[in-house]
């Protein structure tokens, strides 16, 4: 189809090749023009003709097209490449490339793309870019035209293969060709060869080619097509347990971070707290604050604003927690189905404050640049966000068993929650202690939160959705004891990610609770028992 | 105009007798009371708050014209909280102890089932403004939102057309509740009979408030490289959408490759994310903001000035809210009086303008005409139309492609009068359905 297509523009171009000279630029104008005019089918066939013209032009405008910056000027139907922010965009003429001063938005006239004509212009960018200095240009040139597989772009795959001298992008272009060979009229042999080449590539686009070359008519191809198709998916197989091992340790790490705050008020004070899902929100909502803040302060800092915020949300919820222990929870110690009652209808006030202060509706916090993105290892995907939060929940959980072990406080934390007429006896102030451990406690849910909202809404519901998680892995992994909270996590988000792809979302979570609660039958401290206060 | 209000204000302000027209309403006393039954607290206030203001504003409107059959319109507004029995309690409240005419209210279908008997049993009128899986006439609800032929099969058409790429493998993936599990049904069953192989449909489902799509975004990844073009159709409601756009962009996959189209995303959604990783996905409403329209522009000028927030953005249940309320107005004014029987009969027929230039028509079975429009996500929050019917498409209460309701007509003028006619044994099935 689009090969007949290119040909048709072909010749007309390759004429004016011919003529050369002074019609060039005004040839340029009517290519240019062309794409202004027009429903979507005549835009697309617009779009393929200017990257068949050869003009240096045409990369740079497809370019603006495909972002949404190429423009018409109402004024004089010039069409523009419009950039900036704000009211004023500054233009740059398509056809000359030259600057034409600046105008609003209202004076110009989009010229808008879809997703077909985006992924005409990437075909067609493909093509243009394919001898791009920059070796990053040429091998995503390279991607592009692997994904696309456009007839059209064979010829000049052929001439770039032939100069390429870098061995990796060299390899990329021969796989794009080969993926192209697959869907041409090619005789079988070529086919079969092109068939090694993609199997050789191993990944998801691979393996789809291959499935697509599969349902070829020619018996041969379809038989090479098929058992290459079936070795790249038991590789992939193999990788996507991995993958799911990464997914439930990164889903542990969630649940950790959630969990680790509960841990040390449910765990060691033995205090329901379901208002702990309540403190994460409120982390969660002070990274939204400091990032407005950052932005009209000092916007260069925007990049660190959530490091910025994990001190900040510490402070915001910890204090919370020490007036919510002083005012609320201190009068109801030894009388659980109190505070039961207490602390949730706490968590429904703090939730009605919140949308009474910041409004019912979800708040944007941006995700700083390094934590956007992916890279493979392998065939698994690693999302950099994911990572940084495995490596956060990690270093929170260091730090606290440090306060725990190897600060005075932990030490008087730790005595309190043993034996406290004992320590108290010894002196030390059990309130205050008391008051100290919560706010810790609630400090780390902030800490979450902040993390959290860079994969979750943060909205007053945030909360909600990880209290009754929370609780789950601090009962199976032992009420009162942190490693056991890390071993619980972990072991849920694993078993979580593997049950998903094969029992559903939704069954998956049904048959995790129902194996914890066969499991806290048979041992009802959980996985690691301690002793505690929680315990007499 | 405003000297006149100055000059009233300095009168009263005086302790003289009130103007004219405030003087007569005073008076009088008499109202007519409107019920907004929408929850301004839980987890459905994210979206439900902003219908309440809408009401708000349309209710001063129409006050600011000069009421209604001379009398001014009063608001109630109560809260139901996310809360199902409680909208069923809080509908009663309305309908007995403030005698409202007309309540406009609920969002989440669960909460329109659990009010529907209370509304039948004390002879109200509900508005109800959200796209909705259907397979539902009640002679006491007329729904303003978009029934399945208004919103996702004409979606599911146009991804299958050359310019939504010729889709043909198909990932269903909804929240696992009654709107996403009906419309899917629908969508499998039209798919089938369009020819897709059953191997090339997924079907997916997560819990509410979903937050971890990993593996759920792998799988579609997976099933997406089939060596066949690949489209995700989504009914993932409320704030589950966030997390799954979020990893969507993260692990890459690009609108060009396997396009998103959404039946729940709107722009009030959007605001809560970074769209820029989601230009170029879809979704398929009956109203966008950025439809160019004198109505339209007129409507988000007022609303940014009444919520005094010159970002806030509008959003398709907030336009049926507006056709409904303009058409209720219309049916009163008919009927002379806001008697519930009167007004139900009135206004089937009523015809009002819709915000992206058409004129809406309440139709017998108590849906309306609509047009469909597909739009892109762009970086700016907004939607692209891309895409549009060339006319109004009339709602459908009774799917013609499920076994169980091909048969079913609802018609609720005198001809009929009733909601799940069988074509085929010609009686009405009555209610309970």
């Amino acid at each position: 189809m689009s090969h007949k297509r290119f040909l048709a523009w072909l010749l007309p171009a390759l004429v004016t090749l011919a003529v050369a000279g002074t019609a060039m630029a005004a040839d340029l104008a009517t290519l240019v023009g062309n794409l202004a005019a027009g429903g979507y089918s005549e835009r697309d066939a617009a779009i393929t003709a200017l990257a068949a013209s050869g003009e240096a032009r045409a990369a740079p405008v497809l370019e603006a097209l495909s972002a949404g910056e190429l423009y018409v000027r109402t004024a004089d139907k010039v069409v523009v490449i419009a950039r900036g922010s704000g009211k004023q965009l500054s233009l740059v003429d398509a056809v000359t490339g030259k600057e034409a001063g600046s105008a609003s938005e209202d004076a110009l006239d989009r010229i808008k793309v879809n997703n077909r004509l985006r992924g005409t212009i990437d075909a067609a960018m493909g093509a243009l870019t394919l001898m791009n200095p920059d070796p990053k240009v040429r091998r995503a040139a390279a991607q592009s035209l692997f994904t696309r597989r456009d007839a059209s772009s064979l010829e000049p795959l052929d001439k770039a293969i032939a100069g390429e001298k870098d061995a990796a992008i060299k390899r990329a272009m021969t796989e794009a060709r080969a993926a192209i060979v697959l869907g041409t009229d090619a005789p079988a042999a070529r086919k079969i060869e092109a068939i090694d080449t993609v199997r050789a590539r191993g990944d998801r686009d691979a393996l789809g080619v291959l499935l697509a070359a599969a349902a070829s008519a020619n018996a041969e191809v379809k038989a090479a097509a098929a058992t290459a198709a079936e070795s790249v998916r038991q590789r992939l197989d193999a990788w996507q347990a991995a993958q799911n091992v990464w997914y439930g340790i990164s889903l542990g790490s969630v649940l950790l971070l959630a969990a680790i705050g509960l841990a040390i008020t449910f765990g060691t004070m033995g205090v329901i707290n379901m208002a702990h899902g309540e403190m994460v929100m409120l982390g969660a909502y002070t990274t939204f604050v400091v990032q407005q803040t950052l932005r009209s302060v000092a916007p260069q800092l925007n990049e660190l604003s959530v490091i910025v915020a994990l001190p900040i949300a510490f402070l915001v919820s910890g204090a919370v927690g020490v007036v919510i222990e002083r005012t609320i929870i201190r009068f109801l110690y030894g009388r659980a189905l109190d505070t039961l009652l207490a602390t949730w209808g706490l968590s429904l006030v703090l939730q009605q404050a919140v949308r009474t202060i910041f409004g019912p509706t979800n708040r944007e916090v941006s995700s700083p640049s390094w934590m956007s993105g992916s890279f493979l290892v392998g065939q698994i995907e690693v999302t950099y966000g994911r990572l940084w939060i495995v490596v956060f929940a990690l270093l929170v959980f260091a730090a606290l068993l440090l306060v725990l072990r190897r600060t005075p406080l932990g030490l008087y934390m730790r005595a309190v929650t043993q034996n406290r007429p004992m320590a108290s006896a010894m002196g030390i102030r059990t309130p205050r202690v008391d008051a100290l451990t919560f706010g810790l406690g609630s400090g780390i849910a902030g800490l979450a939160g902040v993390a959290l909202s860079q994969i979750d809404n943060v909205s007053p519901n945030l909360g909600q959705g990880y209290i009754i998680d929370s609780f789950m892995v601090v009962v199976f992994g032992g009420v009162g004891n942190l490693f056991g909270t890390l071993l619980g996590a972990t072991a849920l988000g694993i078993v979580n990610k593997f049950l998903e792809p094969y029992a559903g979302a939704v069954l998956g979570k049904i048959l995790v609770l129902v194996f914890i609660i066969l499991f806290i039958q048979r041992r009802p401290r959980g996985l690691f028992a301690q002793k505690g206060r929680s315990v007499e | 105009m405003k000297l006149g209000s100055i000059i009233r204000s300095g009168l009263v302000a005086a302790g003289l007798v009130a103007s004219a027209t405030t003087g007569a309403f005073a008076q009088s006393g008499e109202t007519i009371k409107v019920g907004i039954l929408h929850s301004l607290s839980g987890t459905m206030a994210i979206s439900e708050t902003t219908l309440k203001d809408v009401m708000l504003m349309l209710i001063d409107q129409q006050n600011k014209k000069g009421g209604l059959l001379g009398k001014k319109l009063e608001a109630v507004v109560v809260d139901p909280a996310s809360n199902w029995p409680l909208f069923a309690e809080k509908a009663r409240e309305l309908l007995q102890k403030d005698k409202v005419a007309a309540v406009f209210g609920c969002w989440t279908s669960v909460s329109r089932k659990s009010v529907l008997p209370v509304f039948e049993e004390l002879n109200g009128i509900l508005f109800y403004p959200v796209q909705y899986e259907g397979q539902e006439s009640q002679r006491n609800v007329f729904y303003t939102g978009a029934a399945p032929n208004q919103q996702a099969i004409p979606a599911v058409d146009y991804l299958m057309s050359k310019d939504g790429g010729e889709v043909k493998r198909w990932v269903l993936a909804g929240t696992d509740y009654v709107y996403p599990r009906t419309t899917n049904k629908i969508l499998e069953a039209y798919l089938l009979q369009k020819g897709v192989a059953k191997e090339d449909i997924m079907i997916n489902y997560t819990p509410f408030g979903h937050s971890d799509w990993q593996s759920i975004v792998a799988d579609i990844k997976k099933f997406g490289s089939a060596g066949k073009k690949t489209a995700v159709v989504s009914t993932i409601n409320g704030d589950a959408n966030v997390p799954f756009y979020k990893e969507l962009g993260n692990q890459g996959i690009k609108a060009k490759d396997i396009p998103v189209v959404a039946f729940s995303v709107g722009e009030e959604e959007l605001a809560g994310i970074d769209t820029k990783p989601l230009v170029g996905h879809l979704a398929a409403w009956n109203y966008f903001q950025s439809v160019k329209n004198p109505a339209n522009e007129a409507f988000i000028k007022e609303w940014q000035a009444f919520t005094k927030n010159p970002k806030r953005v509008t959003n398709d249940p907030m336009e049926a809210h507006v056709i409904g309320f303009n058409m209720w107005i219309e049916a009163v004014k008919k009927a002379g009086t806001t008697d519930p029987n009167k007004v139900i009969d009135a206004i089937v027929g009523v015809k009002v303008p819709n915000l992206t230039g058409g004129m809406s028509e309440m139709l017998p079975n108590h849906h309306i005409t609509k047009p469909v429009l597909i739009g892109e996500i762009e970086a700016n929050g907004q939607f692209d139309v891309v895409w549009k019917t060339p006319g109004l498409v009339p709602g459908a209460a009774w799917s013609p492609i499920l076994e169980d309701s091909k048969n079913l007509k609802a018609d609720w003028t005198s001809a009929l009068n009733c909601g799940n006619y069988d074509t085929v044994a010609k009686k009405c099935i009555g209610s309970g359905k």
